[in-house]
């Protein structure tokens, strides 16, 4: 008997390890983004442009994809990233680094108190919560235009070294070498969050919520935990784009940067921290190709594949090409 | 008698429907007491009451001597208080062995972590491992809740309650839907919990019942009918005709 219990132990024990186990297509994953530094030189700014939008993206699968918190008003601690970064920036500290904590803390803390709008309710509440602070956001940073620029947007940043060692550059080159060593960590430390006990409570409340209080779980603590958390994510996305551009706009509060936030992660799909970031590079290529196809109409057909992959489900289509790729390899089914 | 939990005159309305009326209930400690009555009669509801699910109209519970009634959920069950659910309530995507380990490291005070894996938590995994294994879930600890056998599944729902290491424990129709032979497994494994662990259980099946309970309580449209040992409900005329009638015509 007692072999059987460590038997089961032991099988236990390995199944948890293997949980958070790096698999080969992920570092195949990095490998390729690394790559890209060297095999598209001319494509920096695009690149640059993608890692960003991937960690936006990335932070909104912290909350949709593992807490199941919906929310159409990201942007707005994208945005208040973004304005703390290019503040701190023009008032005379110029790091980025620690220009980015300092960003990303501020966004957790504004997260943080929103976050106590969004632990009760349904979904439709959510959304209309959500939406609502992002556009009070963009409103408040309009009429204070002193601090903000209101329409014209902040001007007059410039940027330090990274470090102190790495100078930015027209190419955008040191930009999306600087985002993807930042994207990298932030999903070293999402990677950690949700393969830990508090990820899993977090996909428990998402998937049962009344059985998660039933083991003890305090659910609207682990929201605001994860709400606070995602934001930060947010905001230090936000931040990046600041600091490689070197300017803020109303833009970065806008309704549709959470829409296309959202968009992108449904794309990527959601629940397994990739999304965001595959979603960021196939919207990217999509609309490069459709553009160029239709450049008055692409958004149509970005419209399209987005109900298509929605109404279909992502997880038939796959099954579908995987079926197609072994039927060509002639195993029938 | 030492009373683990117990209801002072709780009222529960929805409406104007009276779904628990002035319920006083006691459950000794290391009791094995069931709670019977027909369907409607409020046994699911005053579960919800006392886990916290529901909030009383009126009235009070007790926990140990301590008033609870406006404790939350997810607190009462660290003071000690778990449940199976009538209808299984599991996390589908989630393994046994996953499921049933956040429920242990939350007992543990862990499931705040948030940089050390279940890998690095083998006190927590191999308890998980042993509770499943006493629940015969083993084998079946690295699928998919969704995808196990029903009685699978409800044989989780009991070990995601026993994680928690209850001083009581609400079982709502722990064998419902059950196939016959498989449903005194599933009691037996109840009955064989630490005498310390005080039992509560809601249970149609009446060979289940009776070979279970020491205590009785009958509950019709929301009240206490009739309370007493397992042989004066068997043999009380009343009950007989309220609740047993049919099967003792029959």
């Amino acid at each position: 008997m007692s072999e059987i219990v460590g038997n089961s132990r032991e099988r236990a024990r390995r199944s948890a390890a293997a949980s958070s186990r790096w698999r080969l297509p992920e570092l195949a994953f990095w490998g390729c983004a690394v790559a890209a530094i060297f095999l598209l030189p001319s494509r920096h700014l695009l690149l640059n442009e993608i890692a960003i939008v991937g960690l936006f993206a990335m932070s909104i699968d912290l909350i949709l994809g593992y807490a199941g918190i919906v929310s159409l008003g990201h942007a707005a601690f994208f945005g208040v990233g973004a304005y703390a970064a290019g503040l701190l920036a023009k008032s005379g500290y110029v790091e980025p680094a620690s220009g980015l904590l300092f960003a990303g803390a501020i966004a957790a803390t504004v997260g943080f108190s929103a976050s106590f709008l969004v632990i009760r309710g349904s979904d439709l509440t959510r959304l209309m919560v959500t939406l609502g602070v992002a556009l009070v956001f963009v409103e408040v940073a309009n009429r204070f235009e002193s601090v903000t620029g209101g329409v014209d947007g902040l001007l007059g940043i410039s940027m330090g070294p990274i470090l102190g060692l790495f100078e930015f550059d027209f190419g955008g080159t040191t930009a999306y070498c600087y985002s993807l060593c930042v994207l990298f960590v932030m999903f070293l430390i999402a990677r950690r969050i949700v393969n830990s006990p508090f990820g899993t409570s977090l996909r428990a409340l998402k998937e049962n919520r009344m059985r998660a209080g039933a083991i003890g779980i305090p659910t609207a603590k682990r929201i605001v935990a994860v709400y606070s958390i995602s934001a930060g994510f947010a905001g230090i996305a936000g931040a990046l784009l600041a600091q490689t551009t070197a300017f803020v706009s109303l833009e970065v509060l806008d309704f549709a940067r959470s829409a296309d936030g959202l968009l992108i992660l449904v794309i990527g799909g959601s629940g397994y921290l990739y999304g965001g970031i595959i979603g960021s590079i196939a919207f990217a290529l999509m609309r490069d190709a459709l553009s160029t196809l239709t450049p008055a109409y692409w958004l149509f057909w970005m419209g399209a594949i987005l109900v298509a992959l929605v109404v279909v489900g992502r997880e038939r289509i796959v099954d579908c090409a995987k079926a197609l790729s072994l039927r060509v390899r002639g195993q029938p089914k | 008698m030492t009373v683990a939990l117990e209801t002072h005159d709780l009222v529960m309305r929805f409406g104007g429907f009276l779904a628990t009326n002035r319920v006083n209930l006691q459950v000794a400690r290391g009791a094995r007491h069931a709670l019977i009555g027909p369907n409607g009669a409020g046994k699911t509801t005053l579960v919800n009451l006392m886990t916290g699910v529901l909030s009383p109209t009126e009235g009070r519970i007790v926990l140990e001597g301590h008033d609870i009634t406006a404790v939350p959920i997810a607190a009462r069950v660290g003071l000690g208080i778990a449940r199976t659910f009538q209808i299984n309530q599991l996390f589908p995507s989630m393994s046994p062995l996953e499921a049933v380990s956040l429920a242990v490291a939350q007992r543990a005070g862990r499931s705040a972590g948030i940089w050390r894996g279940f890998g690095a938590l083998p006190e927590i995994v191999d308890e998980a491992a042993d509770i499943l294994e006493g629940l015969h879930l083993a084998d079946a600890m690295t699928e998919r809740s969704d995808r196990l056998p029903y009685g699978k599944q409800r044989a989780l729902e009991l070990a995601l309650a026993l994680a928690s290491r209850p001083k009581v424990l609400l079982l709502d129709e722990p064998a419902a839907g059950v196939p016959e032979g498989e449903r005194h497994e599933i009691l037996d494994i109840v009955a064989s919990l630490p005498r310390d662990v005080s039992i509560l259980l809601i249970e149609h099946d009446m060979d289940l019942v009776f070979s279970f309970a020491e205590k009785i309580s009958v509950l019709v449209q929301g009240a206490v009918f009739l309370e007493g040992s397992a042989r004066e409900i068997a043999a009380d005329r009343r009950v007989r005709e309220v609740y047993l009638g049919e099967s003792a015509d029959g």
